[in-house]
């Protein structure tokens, strides 16, 4: 087992939770957490494999990643409460009207 | 001048199909000349033929089918047979025209009939002067379809389409025969023309020629109403008087004896078949007759004396040589009695109509008419004694000759012959006391009165025709004058002298007109009809089951196939077609569920798929 | 595998799945928040201090209380029901994740990396100064520019997108402060409603919490002085909300 292994395989498992979030839970604002969640997890495997690998690229992307996931956050959440204020609702199960 | 006689009728019924309302006029006087040239062009080719040295000209008109090996063209044969049956047809055909004029005069679609009859014309000279079997065939055809046309002209009674319909299916099985028996020709000959086949029936193999022989024998029972296929003939009496008169008595009907006799040649190697015709013929002529004693129905009895007539021209054919010429013999006899009669039953019925305008057909409404309407009755009388076959009038003479060909050949054929000819004295007599003699049994607002002159006119010659048709037979002429065609007949060899068949005849038919006189001129007539009766006479009615047996051996069968059929077709042929798209959909109406409009399963779908392809890569690069 | 990490895996694999469980919205921002410093913990045992401080600022101080906001104005009462709506998709969802989590894991453990090299070479860059700051600037600002310009671009974009979303037109002139006294003075003479602002919590209590009931005059509890929010959470609140307004 190389030195790198256990952070991957927690940033796998903390994928897995998040991945199995997103579809269990009802919450939109919940699902947006799981999301983040995962992108966490992406950030984990980054920083491992930056210091893996002895350069600073890892940290940079990582970096980034933050930044993105923030303005993605953003707009994820003006988002949703836009659609609270017509709906009343934030549960994503609301949305169900494309379907046979 | 052959196709000319064809050709004339032919014209006249273009004519008045073809030019519509505008014919209306003078249409009918035109179809009735056009027949009246091709007789006199018969009557000139005939004399012409009297005096020739060569017998028969063929005249080919053009090459209808060129196809491979087979060849057939639109021949025309003219010898004896075909020159007989011209007169005949031509001549009855032509007074028969004259007749329609009066007794359809108040018809309002009567340019319509007198095209029909022409067509009719047409059709059946096409039959007689063919050359072939395919061009007979089509006379054959043609015939049928007038047949069919002429019988349902009075399109509005559902009784006539059926009868009409009834007609045309039967003779469809018939034509089935005649269409097999070309094809059998055909691959056996190479062709279908009459000299080639009588050439080659010397080496063809019997069976096959008795196959043959059977195959048209099946036709001529279609067209000639005999056993199996004689149902229809009784209905075909819906059509109007000079129909029946025409078509169900003088020449249609008797188009299968026509091809029996011109098809003598295959008959003659083929014993197997000629028993059979002998069978048919012999069962046909008495079913006829026991049908025809329980009818009330004027025309219904005169029907049952056509099958019956016919059954002994057939029996006559099936006699080989010693019978064809008789055959054609009873045959032209046949053609003026019966047109007489049924002729003078049309003037009855006209001069009975009731106050409804409609002709009454019922017997039992007649009675003592032979004061009211003399013409009529004299007319009448006379064909009543040529068909009893009464001493020196024509059926005397064309009916005794078969009965005597019939009793040299079996004795036991002959001796139903003769009972044949007992029964048809016994319901002809039984006709003429319910309709002439005996007490006035006429309905409110009757007032029987003789027919007008274009009507009595024709059968004033049908009568006198009637009455010197046996001069044909004067010296064996009419023999001597077949001969080349059918055969000589053999010698006589049995030991009964010549006037035994006919002393035999003359005290059978004695007996039978007195039974009629004791059953039915002694007693008073009902007035309706009487529904306690013995067995014989409900059968008789029932036309002995006939239609009963052609409902339950092939209507229903026929039927519950179609069923079949349309249900294999429904649901199998359909159901493969319309199963593909049905099961497509039922797939779909399966599937269409994973869209439940829900986010989460959308990514679980997403999430599920993306891991089977995962996982099948790992499966695919496994070390 | 360091002591830190030994220490903070299994707890942030705990607040994890506790995500998954919980009923309410706000606990699982909690545990997010949870998950997340643990996280930062890590990435300070891995030669990341930057990013250790940039987590807890950024992700936990901004992002997460970004959400609890939200959650505040979408209704932090909203539970979750536990019963499944769509049938059979809680265990499909399990097992699939499962299913995940294992090919992952068994993935990971197969291949080998050999040992971590370190950060001791990349952050020693710069003439005589070390450090991580001053590498990751350096990268940043020579290698990722472009990248780091266009999230910048981004950032912008998604600030203005948030303004125009949230935006909400107002459809009728905004009411004057002289129009908001009139309306008041309108409803207490029709229904009599309160004419004041509503009494602070606490007051006249013997007690300051925001959760206390304020006190009226004869010493009942005042109904109006807890927002319905907190009323289930006061000690006495109950039976105030029994006796709601």
């Amino acid at each position: 087992m190389s030195d790198v292994t256990p952070y991957l395989v927690l940033s796998a498992i903390l994928f897995t939770i998040g991945c199995t979030g997103v579809l269990i839970r009802r919450n939109a604002i919940v699902v947006f957490m799981c999301v983040e969640l995962m992108l966490n997890a992406a950030n984990l495997a980054l920083v491992a494999f930056s210091r893996q690998h002895g350069n600073l690229d890892g940290q940079v992307a990582a970096f980034f990643v933050m930044v993105v996931a923030a303005a993605e956050v953003v707009i994820g959440l003006a988002i949703i409460m836009t659609i609270f204020r017509t709906r009343r609702s934030a549960s994503v199960d609301e949305a169900s009207l494309l379907k046979w | 001048m052959v196709p000319w006689v064809i050709g004339l009728p032919l014209i006249g019924a273009a004519v008045l199909l073809v030019g519509g309302r505008h014919t209306d006029r003078w249409g009918p006087y035109l179809a009735t000349l056009l027949p009246g040239l091709s007789f006199l062009l018969s009557v000139i080719l005939f004399l012409h033929e009297l005096g020739a040295h060569d017998k028969s000209h063929v005249s080919h008109l053009y090459t209808w089918i060129d196809a491979g090996r087979l060849h057939v063209g639109a021949d025309l044969l003219y010898d004896q047979l075909s020159s007989l049956f011209l007169l005949l047809i031509t001549g009855v055909g032509t007074l028969i025209h004259v007749y329609s004029l009066g007794y359809m005069a108040h018809d309002p679609r009567r340019r319509r009939f007198f095209g029909y009859l022409n067509l009719f014309v047409a059709a059946m000279l096409t039959l007689v002067l063919a050359e072939n079997y395919l061009v007979l065939f089509l006379g054959w055809e043609g015939v049928g379809l007038a047949s069919y046309l002429l019988i349902g002209f009075w399109q509005h009674k559902p009784s006539a389409a059926a009868a009409a319909k009834k007609a045309f299916v039967m003779n469809r099985v018939g034509d089935m025969g005649l269409s097999l028996a070309i094809a059998l020709c055909f691959v056996t000959f190479g062709s279908t023309s009459f000299a080639v086949v009588s050439h080659g029936v010397a080496h063809a193999s019997e069976e096959r020629m008795t196959i043959l022989g059977l195959l048209l024998l099946l036709g001529a029972c279609g067209k000639s109403a005999q056993l199996p296929l004689q149902a229809w003939l009784l209905d075909a009496m819906e059509g109007p008087t000079p129909v029946s008169a025409l078509i169900h008595a003088a020449t249609m009907v008797t188009a299968g004896v026509y091809l029996m006799v011109r098809s003598n040649f295959v008959l003659d190697v083929a014993p197997g078949a000629r028993t059979a015709v002998v069978v048919v013929a012999v069962v046909t002529l008495l079913w006829g007759a026991i049908i025809g004693c329980a009818k009330d129905d004027i025309k219904k009895v005169l029907a049952g004396s056509t099958m019956s007539q016919i059954g002994y021209m057939m029996l006559a054919a099936g006699l080989g040589p010693a019978g064809y010429a008789f055959a054609i013999f009873h045959l032209l006899t046949h053609g003026f009695f019966k047109a007489n009669m049924f002729l003078g039953a049309g003037s009855v019925m006209h001069g009975m109509t009731g106050p409804d305008g409609e002709g009454d057909v019922d017997m039992r409404h007649y009675g003592a008419l032979r004061t009211a309407m003399p013409v009529t009755f004299l007319t009448f009388a006379m064909g009543y004694l040529a068909i009893i076959g009464f001493p020196g009038f024509s059926g005397f003479w064309s009916k005794d000759k078969i009965i005597d060909a019939a009793l040299h050949e079996h004795w036991y054929v002959g001796a139903l012959a003769l009972l044949g000819a007992g029964i048809t004295a016994f319901y002809m007599t039984r006709l003429m006391l319910m309709t002439f003699f005996g007490e006035r049994r006429w309905l409110d607002g009757v007032h029987p009165h003789e027919s007008p002159k274009v009507m009595t006119g024709p059968l004033v010659a049908l009568a006198a025709l009637s009455v010197l048709g046996g001069l044909l037979l004067l010296g064996s002429w009419i023999q001597d004058y077949l001969e080349p065609v059918v055969g000589a007949p053999p010698e006589d060899s049995s030991g009964l002298p010549a006037w035994f068949a006919s002393v035999l005849t003359v005290l059978v038919v004695a007996c039978g007109v007195a039974l009629a006189w004791l059953l039915v001129g002694r007693r008073p007539v009902a007035a309706t009809s009487p529904q306690q009766v013995a067995w014989p006479v409900t059968v008789a009615r029932h036309d002995l089951y006939g239609d009963a047996i052609n409902d339950t051996m092939v209507v229903a069968p026929g039927r519950r196939l179609t069923g079949v059929l349309l249900s294999v077709d429904r649901y199998g042929v359909d159901g493969v077609l319309t199963g593909g798209p049905f099961a497509v959909g039922a797939l779909a109406g399966v599937f269409r569920r994973l869209q439940n409009g829900y986010v989460r399963s959308y990514a679980l779908s997403v999430l599920g798929g993306g891991l089977v392809i995962v996982l099948a890569l790992m499966v695919v690069n496994w070390q | 595998m360091t002591a830190t990490y030994v220490i903070t895996a299994p707890v942030m694999i705990l607040a994890a799945l506790g995500i998954l469980v919980v009923r309410k919205a706000v606990h699982a921002a909690l545990l997010l928040a949870v998950v997340m410093i643990g996280l930062a913990m890590v990435y300070a045992s891995l030669d990341a201090p930057f990013l250790f401080a940039v987590q807890i600022v950024v992700y936990t101080g901004a992002i997460l209380m970004l959400f609890l906001f939200v959650l505040m104005l979408v209704g932090v009462d909203a539970s979750d029901s536990v019963v499944e709506t769509i049938r059979g998709h809680r265990i499909a969802s399990l097992l699939t994740g499962l299913l995940l989590g294992v090919l992952l894991v068994v993935t990971i453990l197969q291949l080998s990396f050999g040992t971590m090299k370190g950060l001791a070479h990349a952050t020693a860059l710069g003439p005589g100064q070390g450090g991580n700051m001053p590498a990751l600037a350096n990268q940043l600002f020579s290698r990722y520019v472009v990248a780091f310009e266009a999230t910048s671009a981004l950032l912008i974009t998604a600030a203005v997108g948030a303004m125009v979303l949230a935006h909400r037109e107002r459809l009728e002139p905004r009411p004057s402060q002289a129009e908001l006294a009139r309306r008041r003075v309108r409803q207490y003479g029709e229904a009599g409603t309160h004419l004041g602002p509503l009494p602070a919590p606490g007051t006249l209590a013997r007690h300051n919490a925001v959760g206390t009931p304020a006190l009226l005059p004869d010493g009942t509890p005042s109904p109006s002085s807890i927002p319905p929010t907190l009323r289930h959470a006061t000690p006495g609140g109950r039976e105030l909300e029994e006796s709601h307004e």
